[in-house]
């Protein structure tokens, strides 16, 4: 009976928890109009969290494009088709790797910080005298964070896009001996633009939309004191990228 | 936290994301030939498409000379209605009489139309249709073509 | 059993303040002689907390406060620790609901205001945070100039007088580019104060301004926040367990513990107060009518029956 009990409890707190998450974003989503007079706190947000997670996503993309050649030639060598490297490389990365990859890297480094930078706001009673001063934190701290996280995703995931295209081509072709004109020939009648590469921008907003929601909501949700906002840290970094993966589904069952 | 730096950079990592979306577009994609100014679209009919895609390339004696626009089923005539864009470059360079086929590149590779050109004197204008097709050739009807004929010999 | 557990949730604790109210309370009643004979009301008060109920989970954290603030003096509120002093801050500022009763703050109904109004009040508050709770991310100068930027538009210049005449008043004027990482805790607090002060509010509230303060900086916190009140002609109101310091500066002191307001007057009043739990709370005394042991089963049987864990 005690463990019915406590399973019913268990879910009770899941729904208010959920309930609160959804409040938390109507007022955020209503606040976000009050950007237009404080632009400067939306670029300053996007510089925390674009800028700072440019590098490690760019790093990345190199990377990931060149592990997709390489496999991908392995792969492809075997029927003799070497030349549709170009293709296999720049669809893996523009449908899914790109939104996928860079929506994990963006929860790990920029989620986190987010949640760990409001966590901490309010353990200080910043949030608390941010409301005393009669400024609506929804205002001020949560709309610019969420809005730059919605806009900063994608603009990665294109640029992760792009770079693994490039890495790709430096193993394939410079490396590997693959004709570059077929690369990119290959490519080009391959992928197309809207239903290729911005349904992928469209998965990388969705997924922007989902990390920041989760990692803002953490942030206040925390208990305020460090073990409560390190706890919230990794739920974001756990729950975000569940969120990624499970959405990437749901969306390229959709959308393809 | 010098304002000044922070705006510099953001500026940079949009311009970045510009970059990227258009080395996306161009190089990645080929958004070129879509909507672009010139070019002339033809429309062909196929009995069969096969696996032609949009975006795959209209090519003449092995040059890229356009790609498709957009393929869509007309239920009247049981056919596949192809629309071709052809670059502006080759205006008048296709006869009336010109041949539409729908080729594979390799076994595996992507499908394509090829475009051979006819003996006629007037030339295919924008919105003409290419009355001389050939659909693609679909691996399983060989086949069974294949079977069908060696059986009935047997 | 559980059926109560999901009420409680959607009736914010109703049933707890019920259950709470029909026990009785050896507590409350101590309590209650000391009350009888003696009102908590002031003239013309800017702060009225009347039948003031409220709960966190299920514990009880007021049961019915009923005191006043009077305009123009320091007032502090005393309570032993986990008395929800901050609660009753937070209350006072409309960050927090109460259950049941009202606080009005100039005559306004503050659980009652809209957010629009509700700001407005606030604008007329300033609220000093145990911590500061200065923005991490600006400097002192813009940390202080932050509530002009954000209600005003005044010209640079302008801004700039208003916040370095502050800061002059707290004495870190030579602080204004260090940001609140760089400060001491004591620092940090009369950073937060200029700030508070921006707006020329009609009152401040301190939350423990004293803890973990040394001497020297103590009582500069103590100087500032008399002649603040003094200089500016506003309400201080101030939550505190620190005795001698809140009562060396206090005009009016109300005592709190167990949700109820046991002891209200002036410091001198309450020096020589008759209730037993006063004289116990400001001497400090561990035995009394507040007992050292916590209730507990007899010591010696608990002993004897050894196998009980």
């Amino acid at each position: 009976m005690d463990f019915v009990a406590r399973f019913g409890r268990f879910w009770l707190d899941v729904l208010e928890r959920l309930g609160r998450a959804h409040l938390f974003l109507a007022r955020t989503l209503g606040a976000i109009g009050s950007l237009i007079p404080r632009f400067g706190l939306l670029v300053r947000q996007l510089h925390a969290v674009g800028v700072m997670t440019l590098s490690i996503v760019l790093v990345s993309g190199l990377f990931v494009g060149m592990v997709l050649a390489l496999q991908g030639y392995y792969l492809l060598e075997g029927f003799g088709a070497e030349a549709a490297l170009g293709q296999a490389v720049a669809l893996t990365l523009v449908r899914e790797l790109g939104p996928v990859v860079t929506g994990l890297l963006f929860a790990g480094r920029a989620g986190s910080a987010m949640t760990a930078e409001i966590g901490l706001m309010k353990a200080t009673e910043q949030l608390s005298g941010l409301e005393m001063m009669a400024v609506d934190p929804f205002k001020r701290v949560y709309a610019p964070r969420f809005f730059a996280g919605f806009l900063a995703l994608p603009m990665l995931a294109a640029m992760f896009s792009a770079v693994g295209v490039v890495g790709g081509y430096l193993v394939g072709v410079e490396v590997l001996g693959v004709d570059a004109g077929a690369y990119w020939s290959n490519m080009q009648s391959s992928v197309a633009f809207l239903d290729d590469v911005v349904q992928g921008l469209i998965k990388a907003c969705v997924f922007g939309f989902v990390v920041s929601w989760i990692a803002i909501f953490e942030g206040t949700d925390c208990i305020p004191t460090s073990e409560g906002v390190s706890a919230a840290t990794t739920r974001t970094v756990v729950y975000s990228s569940l969120a990624v993966l499970g959405l990437d589904f749901v969306l390229t069952a959709i959308m393809f | 936290m010098n304002s000044r730096l922070t705006e510099i950079l953001v500026g940079l990592f949009m311009l970045l994301f510009l970059g990227a979306m258009l080395f996306l577009a161009m190089r990645v994609s080929n958004l070129t030939g879509l909507g672009s100014s010139g070019g002339y679209t033809l429309v062909a009919e196929f009995e069969n498409v096969g696996g032609l895609k949009s975006g795959a390339p209209v090519s003449a004696s092995g040059v890229r000379v356009g790609q498709v626009e957009s393929i869509a089923y007309i239920p009247e005539d049981f056919a596949a209605k192809v629309t071709l864009k052809v670059e502006a470059e080759f205006v008048d360079a296709f006869p009336e009489d010109t041949t539409a086929s729908i080729y594979t590149a390799g076994l595996l590779g992507e499908q394509y139309i090829g475009l051979e050109a006819g003996a006629e004197d007037i030339a295919l204008i924008d919105g003409d249709e290419i009355t001389l097709t050939q659909s693609a050739i679909v691996l399983e009807r060989l086949i069974g073509q294949v079977l069908f004929s060696r059986s009935g010999a047997e | 059993m559980r059926v109560t557990g999901f009420w409680r949730r959607w009736s914010w604790g109703y049933v707890d303040a019920i259950e709470t109210l029909a026990g009785t309370d050896g507590a409350k009643s101590l309590f209650m002689n000391s009350m009888s004979d003696k009102t908590n009301v002031v003239d013309d008060p800017l702060v009225c907390v009347r039948d003031l109920h409220f709960t966190r989970g299920s514990k009880p954290i007021f049961r019915g406060l009923d005191f006043d603030v009077p305009r123009g003096q320091v007032t502090t509120i005393l309570g032993p620790s986990g008395t929800g002093k901050t609660t009753l801050l937070k209350m006072i500022g409309g960050q927090l609901k109460p259950l049941r009763g009202t606080v009005s703050v100039d005559g306004q109904d503050v659980a009652r205001l809209s957010r629009r109004d509700l700001y407005a009040l606030r604008k007329r508050m300033g609220m000093l945070f145990q911590s500061g709770a200065l923005l991490t991310d600006l400097s002192v100068f813009e940390n202080v100039a932050f509530p002009l930027r954000e209600h005003t538009s005044l010209p640079e210049s302008l801004i700039s007088h208003l916040v370095l005449m502050r800061l002059h008043a707290v004495g870190l004027r030579g602080a204004r580019d260090l940001y609140p990482a760089e400060l001491s805790g004591g620092m940090a607090r009369r950073a937060a104060l200029a700030r508070a002060l921006v707006f020329d509010p009609m009152m401040i509230m301190y939350d423990e301004p004293f803890t973990g303060q040394d001497p020297i900086s103590m009582g500069v916190l103590l100087t500032l926040i008399r002649t603040v009140n003094q200089a500016l002609g506003l309400t201080s109101l101030m939550v505190s367990h620190d005795l001698a310091e809140a009562l060396s500066i206090s005009d009016y002191v109300v005592i709190i513990s167990e949700g109820v307001v046991v002891e209200t007057g002036t410091p001198d009043e309450l020096k020589n107060s008759e209730s037993a739990w006063t004289r116990q709370f400001l001497s400090g005394s561990p035995d009394g009518p507040v007992p050292f042991q916590l209730s507990a089963p007899d010591y010696a049987e608990e002993l004897l029956s050894g196998d009980r864990r």
